[in-house]
C-alpha cells in the first residue's frame, strides 16, 4: 500500500477541517517568504504602527519596545516596511 | 406497508402535496434556522413553512435572503454555529448554490435540503426532470428520492438521523418531482408530532464556532499536504453512511411499520427485464409491470430511493435473473456514454464482473409527459434489444423527431 509521508502530514484532520484555537502555530509558514523585513533599531521610534498593521502576529514586542520579527511566521508581505513612518524597516531578498 | 409490524405511533391521514409534506416535517422537527429564496416549484415548501413561523407554531429563525447562494450560505453559517438548519430549492436555484453545496458537505455540516426537481435552463422550463439534482451528485451529499408525498414525508424524517449521525456528518438532499409530486395532493399518513421530535432527537452539531469556551476556527485553507485527506475523509464518511442508513431504516420500520430501502424492488426476483427508475415515474412502471406480468412477461422494476450513497452491490442482489436492464434517466449527460443512473449501474455491473445488457432510456426532460403507453413502447424496445443482443443504446422516449433539425 502507498504510504503517507509522516513528515508532511504531521497531525490528523477533524471532520470538515475545523481546528482548535492556536493550532496554526504548528504550521510554520515563514518558508513562504521571498523578502524578509530587517529592522534598523536606530531609526525605530516604537510607534507600534507595524505591530498594528501586521496581518499575521509576527512583530515581536516586549515592554513597549519593538524588538524585531518572528521569522517562523512572517511571510514577507512588506506591509510593516510600507507603513513605517521613519523607514526603519527594509525588505531584503531571501537567498 | 405494515408487513406484520404494528405501528405504535398514532397517525393522522392528511391531504397534502409533496411540498406540504416537506413543510409538515419541518414544522414537526422545528429546525433552528431556515433560510430560503423562492423558486418554482420549490416555493410552496418554504411558503407553507413561513406560514407556520408566522402563526407561531414553530420557533424557527427564518432568514429571507436575496438569492439561493445566500440562502445556503446563511444555512452553512448557522450550521457552523451549532444550529440545525434547513433550506429548499430547485433547478436554477440549486445551480446558483452549487459553490456552497460543495462547501456544506466538505465542511461536514448535516444540513437537510429539499430539492424539488426541475429542468435547468436554457430554454427556461419550470417542469420536472432530474438535471438539477444530478449536477450535485458527486459533491458528498446524501441523496434520497421520493416517489410521492408520503415518501417525501418519510425521507425528510430519516434525513436528519442519517446526516446528523456522528459517523456521517454529511448534508442530505431530499428530492421530489417538480409539480408531479410537489403540487399534487395525495393522502399522507402524518405521525404525531412527539414521535417525529423523539425519533429525530436533539441536534448535536459536529462543531460550533460560537462556543467561546472551546474556540475553534472552521473553513480554513488546506495546502496540498492536507487537502487530499479531507476529500478522502468525506468519502469515508459517505461509505460509513451505508451502515447508518441501514440502522435508521430498521429503527424506522420497528417504530412505524414503514419499510424503506436503498433500492425498492418490485417483482424482480425472476425478472429477465428490469426497469430502473427514480421518483414519481416508479408508480407508472409498477402498473405497467403488472399489466405485462398478466401477459406472462418476466419483468420487474427497481426504484432508487437512496441515490447517494449508490450501493450497487445491494442493487445486484435484487436482480438475480436479470438479462437486460432498462435504465430510465430523467436527465441527459451530454458528451459521454450514458446518463447518470446508467453510468452508476453499468460501472457497478462491470466492477462486479456481472455481464447484463443495458440500455439507457432518456425520458421526461423538461416535464415531457411519460405515460403507460410510453412504458409499453419502452418494454418492447427492451425485449427486442434482449433478443438481438443490443446493449449500450441511448434511447429517447417520447421524443418528437419532427422538432429536431439535423
Amino acid at each position: 500500500m502507498l504510504k503517507v509521508d509522516k513528515e508532511i502530514v504531521s497531525f490528523s484532520i477533524n471532520p470538515g477541517g475545523y481546528a482548535k484555537g492556536g493550532t496554526s502555530l504548528e504550521n510554520k509558514t515563514g518558508g513562504w517568504r521571498s523578502f524578509r523585513p530587517v529592522l534598523n533599531k536606530e531609526k525605530c521610534v516604537n510607534c507600534m504602527i507595524c505591530w498594528l498593521n501586521c496581518p499575521d502576529d509576527s512583530i515581536v514586542v516586549k515592554d513597549g519596545q519593538m524588538l524585531g520579527f518572528d521569522y517562523d511566521y512572517c511571510k514577507g508581505c512588506s506591509l510593516c516596511s510600507n507603513v513605517c513612518p521613519t523607514k526603519a524597516i527594509s525588505m531584503v531578498p531571501e537567498v | 406497508m405494515s408487513d406484520g409490524v404494528v405501528s405504535k405511533v398514532s397517525v393522522v391521514r392528511k391531504a397534502l402535496t409533496g411540498a406540504q409534506a416537506a413543510a409538515e416535517v419541518m414544522r414537526q422537527v422545528e429546525p433552528d434556522v431556515v433560510a430560503a429564496y423562492p423558486i418554482t416549484p420549490q416555493t410552496p415548501i418554504v411558503q407553507e413553512f413561513a406560514q407556520f413561523v408566522a402563526d407561531g407554531l414553530v420557533n424557527t429563525e427564518m432568514i429571507q435572503v436575496e438569492s439561493e447562494h445566500s440562502a445556503l450560505s446563511a444555512v452553512v453559517g448557522a450550521a457552523m454555529s451549532g444550529a440545525r438548519a434547513m433550506t429548499a430549492t430547485s433547478s436554477q436555484g440549486l445551480a446558483l448554490m452549487w459553490e456552497v453545496v460543495a462547501i456544506a458537505s466538505s465542511m461536514r455540516l448535516p444540513i437537510v435540503m429539499n430539492i424539488v426537481n426541475r429542468a435547468i435552463s436554457a430554454p427556461l422550463n419550470i417542469h420536472c426532470d432530474h438535471s438539477d439534482a444530478m449536477a450535485i451528485r458527486d459533491l458528498g451529499w446524501i441523496m434520497l428520492f421520493s416517489e410521492n408525498p408520503q415518501e417525501v414525508y418519510h425521507n425528510n424524517i430519516v434525513a436528519f438521523r442519517i446526516g446528523e449521525h456522528p459517523d456521517v456528518f454529511l448534508p442530505v438532499a431530499v428530492n421530489q418531482d417538480g409539480f408531479i409530486t410537489s403540487h399534487c395532493v395525495e393522502a399522507v399518513d402524518v405521525f404525531e408530532d412527539s414521535f417525529v421530535k423523539n425519533f429525530v432527537g436533539e441536534y448535536k452539531a459536529p462543531y460550533n464556532i460560537l462556543d467561546f469556551d472551546n474556540p475553534i476556527s472552521a473553513g480554513e485553507w488546506a495546502m496540498p499536504s492536507h487537502y487530499f485527506e479531507f476529500r478522502v475523509d468525506m468519502k469515508k464518511a459517505m461509505d460509513r453512511s451505508v451502515g447508518v442508513i441501514e440502522k435508521v431504516f430498521e429503527e424506522f420500520y420497528k417504530e412505524t411499520g414503514v419499510k424503506m430501502d436503498f433500492f425498492e424492488a418490485y417483482k424482480t426476483e425472476d425478472a429477465e427485464i428490469v426497469f430502473v427508475v427514480m421518483n414519481s415515474t416508479a408508480g407508472t412502471i409498477r402498473y405497467v409491470v403488472d399489466k405485462l406480468r398478466e401477459k406472462g412477461k418476466k419483468v420487474g422494476v427497481i426504484k432508487v430511493r437512496v441515490y447517494r450513497p449508490f450501493v450497487v452491490e445491494k442493487f445486484l442482489e435484487l436482480i438475480p435473473s436479470a438479462k437486460f436492464i432498462a435504465v430510465m434517466d430523467r436527465a441527459l449527460s451530454i458528451g459521454t456514454t450514458g446518463s447518470p443512473l446508467y453510468q452508476d449501474i453499468t460501472s457497478g455491473l462491470f466492477a462486479n464482473k456481472r455481464i447484463v445488457l443495458v440500455n439507457d432510456y432518456i425520458y421526461g426532460l423538461g416535464g415531457r409527459d411519460f405515460t403507460d403507453d410510453d412504458a409499453y413502447e419502452m418494454y418492447e424496445h427492451a425485449e427486442y434489444s434482449l433478443k438481438e443482443g443490443i446493449s449500450g443504446q441511448i434511447v429517447y422516449v417520447g421524443l418528437n423527431p419532427n422538432l429536431l433539425g439535423r
